[in-house]
């Protein structure tokens, strides 16, 4: 070690005062960032790696305060610091980036001028060269037409767009150590590519030191120099990228590692070594061959949103008519088909028209155009306000994304379960719809007294299998999957993946699921339809489609995914 | 409907849990919360947290009660009758007798301001629940179904906005008729934009949350996913709504009396009283309007500052 480290920390403890007294977030941790290094903290919700990077910056919410410890900004004391000096150090010495890149600008005001505000402040630019040095921001960042964009406001920006000018005000005042928290989750696979090559492209050649909080340990292994793991507030492991993957050290490394799911693995193998409970029955695959009637066939669908036109309400007065836009197309005019007992992955970048499908197909919106037969019957037709009565309505489910959202949180976990039952089930008896929903809940093995429990006071793991129980409680022929794991940690979804793979071959149902994480669909699907702007580009596999993919979109979805250092 | 109606009725008030604890936290005490779920505290221990943590929100609670102590037995424990005159003993200053002092008719103050809470209480709590009925649906319905169901109660609101709200008051219990029913009539129409607007925005951004599509799968007809998904999750909102537009409807049924609408004399009403000492006030005699006065505001003072404390005891974020 020839020169002290830019950033040190050592024997963090950070304590968030409640209501059952002092909890620790963080627990004596220590970590070091040299000086032009990229260092990423990779840990699963609640394991303190988002504190840590507040307690650096001194932004911890009221509650929170530094226990115990010393963080040193190349020779500064960050802890007793006077919050001028930190006032000084934020965004000049030390800048961060959050994860909702939307949510970080100011709505109102135009990039540009917020690029500007930044460098005023610290003292970067004059008013008279504001301006210039704003563009300037822009054009580092790789944004098109800076001079156009400087004047646009974030809402007029995709989220890739955005997250680029973050990184400009993050970068414009040429800070030492940037601080990048989840910086592309919520971001589709390859504008985090681009965003990922654009910060380390930055900072490398700045020799900037970064410090790269993630969930992600592909991301943090194929990015990063050096990756620290955390668990529950304590670091367990520190090590080069490269070391990691090959040889991790901590059970909890290994664990995680094994539940992020790779190329050359089944669903099994993201699951810790020794399984709890029984092990699931070994099934036979129950896709019916091919010739027989599919399950669902999906013909031409459409769905198409008319495109507001400005003029339309002076039209109105004058009476004048204006040529017709054409609508706005989410989907245009796709069709499959869907065998039982099969699963088909829907996968695509965000806009690419997967959610507008798996809604029509739900029967939650009507499509404007082509049919949707299932079983025989063209479900498409029937209008999806009285679709509810419809007897089909129980034969289609669905799991939602978001396992929180999607629970009413005044119902107990029994009382969302036996929903459907109560409308559609025809059981009737509080005894017989109790004894059907703890059947439901060993089902999804979610422990039985925990369903007179309402939906914050259950993990996340546990709301999924509610999802779950709920959606299986009518035993449909038809599951739609819409990103069920997207809001779970890693070690829960490998679990949660098991368990959709294990009822589909104990109930018979078909699965249509809805992803963008190509890895997950790859273990989970039989074959994959691929998406692009309302289209299918690619169908076919899912060893054919994700190991020699055809269409160029497909090709470029594949290397977009971060690949670790193996 | 029958069992699903036994379930409605059996759905408790969610107890509330700690967010933050969920994995920082030992579990405290069944086996079953091994399983990382945070545990869970009773809406009672809630309450009686939020009423200890702020001094303010513990006195509000307790003026509340005083209140309503006051109106359920307020008229059976006075020392003296309410409507009872005595003129030898008229126009005296508060003594050992007369705690706040005599009208000019004799009568005794204390009993007619204990005495008036009753009425005045009573014209609040019915007018603010005619409009949360009221107006809470019809703003439910106006976010929830959107369309012309929207267009039509956005556009009531904005004629009742329309007009200065006071004089409004007046002119319907004018035109209806001196009655109590009127007063609490008038004070629910007036209310009733307020009430409409908030539930509309409050369904609105519910109206595509998962749990209601999540439902609309489990075959729930629309008008079942407004009153049992929309509306229960609602209701703290429009209970923190409810108890700061309480004090605002008791100081108009007040104003309505002080200005001869509404409750008539000889009737203990605290607006009455008030406008029946107001001549006094340049003699001398400053009770006569003065207690019935500081009982109106420590009323509007108590709902108001009793808003917060319901907030704090429905807000999530403030279970940590």
């Amino acid at each position: 070690m020839t020169s002290p480290p830019l950033l040190d920390i050592k024997n963090l403890t950070v304590e968030f005062a409640t209501r059952r007294g002092a909890v620790q977030a963080v627990k004596s941790i220590d970590i070091q960032v040299a000086k032009g290094e990229t260092v990423a903290i990779v840990g699963e919700s609640g394991s303190g790696k988002s504190v840590t990077s507040y307690a650096v910056v001194r932004i911890l919410d009221r509650a929170g305060r530094v226990a115990e410890g010393a963080i040193s900004f190349s020779g500064i004391d960050l802890v007793t610091a006077d919050e001028a000096q930190m006032r000084d150090l934020r965004g000049r010495e030390i800048s961060m980036i959050f994860q909702n890149p939307r949510a970080a600008l100011n709505p109102i005001r135009k990039v540009g001028r917020q690029i500007e505000d930044v460098l005023l402040q610290h003292v970067q630019a004059t008013r008279a060269t504001a301006r210039e040095k704003a563009i300037e921001a822009l054009t580092k960042v790789k944004i098109a037409r800076p001079e156009e964009r400087y004047d646009a406001y974030p809402f007029e920006l995709s989220g890739g767009m955005c997250q680029r000018v973050v990184i400009a005000l993050a970068l414009a005042c040429q800070p030492q150590l940037l601080i990048a928290d989840e910086p592309t989750t919520g971001l589709d696979v390859t504008t985090q590519k681009a965003v990922m090559d654009l910060i380390v492209e930055l900072t490398r050649e700045r020799g900037m030191s970064t410090i790269l909080i993630t969930h992600d340990l592909g991301l943090a292994a194929a990015y990063c120099d050096r990756v620290v793991v955390m668990e529950k507030g304590k670091v367990v492991e520190t090590a080069a990228a490269a070391d990691i993957f090959r040889n991790p050290q901590h059970p909890y490394t290994r664990k995680l590692m094994q539940a992020t799911p790779r190329i050359g693995m089944s669903l099994a193998d993201l699951l810790p070594d020794a399984p709890k409970g029984p092990p699931a029955e070994a099934k036979a695959p129950q896709v019916t061959p091919a010739g027989a009637e599919p399950l669902m066939r999906v013909e031409n669908l459409v769905k198409a949103y008319p495109r507001p036109s400005a003029g339309s309400f002076l039209a109105k007065f004058t009476g004048k008519v204006e040529p017709e836009k054409a609508a706005f197309r989410a989907v245009d005019g796709i069709s499959f088909t869907l065998a039982r007992g099969e699963t088909l992955g829907l996968v695509g970048e965000s806009g690419c028209g997967k959610s507008t499908t798996s809604m029509m197909i739900t029967r939650l919106i009507d499509p404007s155009g082509g049919r949707i037969v299932f079983d025989g019957a063209d479900i498409g037709a029937i209008p999806a306000k009285s679709f509810a009565v419809s007897p089909m309505r129980r034969r289609i489910q669905m799991v939602f994304q978001d396992p929180t959202d999607s629970l009413n949180p005044r119902f107990t976990a029994e009382r969302a379960i036996a929903d459907p039952i109560l409308r559609m089930g025809g059981i009737s008896g509080r005894d017989a719809l109790r004894a059907r929903c703890e059947e439901l809940a060993r089902l999804v093995g979610l422990p039985v007294e925990l369903i007179d429990r309402f939906p914050h006071q259950l993990s996340g793991g546990q709301k999924a299998r509610v999802g779950i129980a709920r959606a299986i409680a009518l035993d449909p022929d038809l599951v739609i999957l819409d990103e069920p794991t997207a809001a779970l940690d890693v070690s829960v979804q490998a679990v949660v993946l098991n368990l959709l793979e294990e009822l589909k071959g104990r109930l018979g149902m078909s699965y249509l699921f809805v992803s963008h994480d190509l890895n997950v669909v790859r273990l989970l699907c039989d074959r994959v339809i691929v998406m692009k702007t309302g289209a299918i580009v690619e169908e076919g596999t899912a060893e054919a489609v994700l190991g020699n993919p055809q269409a160029a979109y497909t090709r470029e979805l594949l290397t977009a995914i971060p690949h670790p250092p193996m | 409907m029958n069992d699903m109606s036994q379930i409605l009725k059996k759905e408790p008030e969610p107890a509330p849990g700690e967010a933050l604890s969920a994995e920082s936290l030992p579990a405290k005490s069944s086996p079953v919360l091994r399983f990382e779920a945070p545990p869970s505290t009773s809406l009672w221990a809630h309450a009686r947290y939020i009423v200890t943590e702020n001094p303010v929100t513990g006195l509000a609670f307790g003026l509340f009660a005083l209140i309503l102590l006051a109106a359920l037995i307020g008229p059976s424990i006075v020392p003296y009758d309410p409507l009872a005159s005595n003129t030898n003993a008229a126009l005296q200053a508060p003594s050992r007798a007369h705690w706040f002092g005599t009208d000019q008719l004799g009568r005794d103050i204390f009993s007619r301001v204990i005495a008036a809470t009753r009425l005045d209480f009573s014209i609040a709590v019915f007018s603010v629940a005619l409009v949360f009925v009221l107006g809470g649906l019809a703003g439910v319905m106006a976010g929830f179904f959107g369309g012309w169901v929207d267009k039509l109660v956005g556009r009531i609101a904005d004629t009742i906005m329309a007009f200065p709200l006071f004089v409004l008051a007046m002119g319907i219990v004018a035109a209806l008729g001196n009655s109590v029913t009127n007063i609490v009539l008038a004070t629910a129409i007036i209310n009733f934009p307020l009430y409409a607007r908030v539930a509309r925005a409050e369904a609105n951004v519910r109206r595509e949350a998962g749990f209601v599509q999540a439902a609309r799968l489990s075959g729930n007809s629309d008008w079942r996913l407004l009153l049992t998904q929309i509306l229960p999750n609602i209701m703290p909102i429009m209970a923190v709504q409810m108890s700061l537009t309480m004090g605002y409807a008791i100081l108009n049924a007040a104003g309505l009396s002080f200005i001869g609408l509404g409750v008539r004399p000889p009737t203990p009403e605290w607006g009455i009283m008030v406008a029946e000492g107001a001549s006094f006030i340049v003699s001398g005699e400053w009770w006569i309007a003065f207690f019935p006065g500081l009982a109106l505001m420590i009323a509007v003072f108590c709902f108001n500052l009793l808003g917060d404390g319901v907030r704090d005891l429905v807000d999530p974020q403030r279970r940590n």
